[in-house]
């Protein structure tokens, strides 16, 4: 581990700030609620187990979202929303973006692009039967001073995702599809533009999704007991140091290893994740790091977890890097982006 | 009286006024305050926990900094037998209500108002927050 410093790292205040009204403040559950959800049955056992293998997916098909940083979303309910009409949105929102553009919005000053807008779907990214199969935007550019049979380049891809999100589809009404995680790559403007597109023909309401440290710890243990088939890259652990003149970093990289070792000594029954669990296995992970550098890395702030399964970032910010949990992850981060949404 | 830990230094034992009320105060954004507090009330005397005691959580305004299961905190107050009391000390207007709120708690314990003792306040106030 080596202690470094690292520019101000602004803290998403775009993310969910929810402050209770005064006379609430004695109300626990209302606040236990907003993020107690996160794998976490009414009788304090965790369900998701370890992220399940997919079984019949081609891992081809969904290849492309692998080892890409993605930004994520929550996502209210769409209202008519239909699967069969995506052609349909791709020409509307390609209108909408021209339209955009030529109010003097344009995204890159100077240049003309040539933006074609594809919207498909993908069926493979589902947990249930109940989800409503992934929806994925992809923009896509060509300079209209290039040959016309010249590549595309594909600029911003975004795409919906609902995995087991049973929870909130059971509840909502008829003319509603749930599809609560947005995922994002590329410009900040198109993202605006995009987003703006759907909100305003959707009457949905799109937040930034910001995973907690207690989160993110639970990611860091459920990923840690997943079997990879190659040589696993190390588990990293990134905290911030509060309350400094000069904003401090610490990483803390262990053997992927040694971390399977440690959990596989506190995970009781295969399958269920308990919270002592999880404290238990941070707990000897930072009383290792104090026994050496006599730091309290319970007093700081975890801020991004990376294992050889995936990394996440408490601004919201996901990286997959095996496509058979690929669906587990997508649960967690789904279950995540519902507790955002109510 | 302001200690980042218990038990207080035995050095200045005979020259501190009677303790009539204990604030345990859990910051949510550090897991390393659950622990200290967990660690220090091992030495509180069990008479204190007859209503002399509560636990204040502060940091709740920003679910997303969140290092600390609410579950382990609720188990504290349960086990504890003593009220658990939110606040955000980011906000004056919060802090302001909170701190008249500890005042007041802190009326009732030292016997300043009639009628109304430590214990029987804190059954009331542990029962407010169970429903």
């Amino acid at each position: 581990a080596a202690p470094r410093s690292v520019p101000a790292m602004e803290s998403a205040d775009g993310a969910a700030r929810t402050l209770p009204s005064i006379g609430r403040l004695s109300r626990g559950p209302l606040f236990g609620r907003a993020y107690g959800r996160f794998g976490l049955s009414p009788s304090g056992q965790l369900l998701p187990p370890a992220p399940p293998s997919q079984e019949n997916a081609d891992p081809q098909r969904t290849a492309f979202l692998l080892r890409k940083q993605w930004t994520l979303y929550s996502v209210t309910p769409l209202y008519g929303f239909s699967d069969a009409r995506l052609r349909d949105y791709a020409r509307l929102l390609s209108a909408f973006i021209a339209a955009e553009k030529q109010k003097g919005l344009a995204v890159e000053v100077g240049v003309e692009l040539d933006i074609k807008v594809a919207v498909s779907s993908l069926p493979d990214l589902k947990g249930s039967d109940q989800d409503q199969a992934a929806i994925l935007v992809q923009l896509s550019s060509r300079s209209p001073a290039s040959p016309k049979n010249s590549e595309e380049k594909l600029i911003w891809s975004g795409w919906f995702c609902c995995v087991s999100g049973d929870d909130l589809s059971e509840n909502v009404p008829e003319d509603f599809t749930c599809l609560p995680l947005f995922l994002v790559s590329g410009a900040e403007s198109y993202t605006a533009i995009v987003g703006s597109w759907f909100q305003k023909t959707f009457d949905c309401c799109f937040r930034r999704l910001a995973i907690s440290p207690l989160n993110l710890s639970w990611m860091a243990a459920m990923w840690t007991g997943c079997k990879v088939d190659k040589t696993a890259s190390a588990m990293e652990l990134v905290f911030s140091v509060p309350c400094l003149s000069q904003p401090l970093d610490i990483s803390y990289a262990i053997h992927p290893e040694d971390a399977k070792a440690l959990w596989d000594t506190v995970q009781k029954t295969p399958g269920e994740i308990t919270q002592e669990e999880v404290d238990v296995f941070m707990d000897c992970l930072y009383s290792h790091f104090h026994r050496h550098f006599k730091i309290h890395l319970s007093a700081t702030k975890l801020v991004k977890v990376s294992t050889a399964i995936a990394s996440a970032h408490c601004d919201g910010i996901i990286k997959f890097l095996q496509s058979q949990y690929l669906t587990g992850v997508l649960m967690l981060l789904t279950e995540l982006a519902i507790s955002q949404i109510q | 009286h302001l200690a980042t830990s218990l038990p207080l230094p035995s050095e200045r034992d005979h020259l501190r006024p009677r303790i009539d009320l204990i604030v345990f105060m859990i910051d949510i954004k550090s897991k390393y305050s659950l622990k200290n507090i967990e660690a220090s009330l091992a030495h509180v005397d069990a008479s204190f926990f007859l209503g002399k005691v509560c636990f204040l959580v502060t940091g709740v305004g920003r679910v997303n900094y969140c290092s600390v299961d609410m579950n382990a905190i609720w188990k504290l107050g349960e086990v504890y037998c003593s009220p658990v009391l939110f606040c955000e000390l980011e906000l004056e207007g919060i802090r302001v209500a909170t701190a008249q709120r500890l005042l007041r708690m802190l009326q009732i314990c030292a016997g300043h108002i009639p009628g109304v003792s430590a214990l029987s306040f804190g059954s009331l106030m542990r029962g407010s927050a169970d429903d």
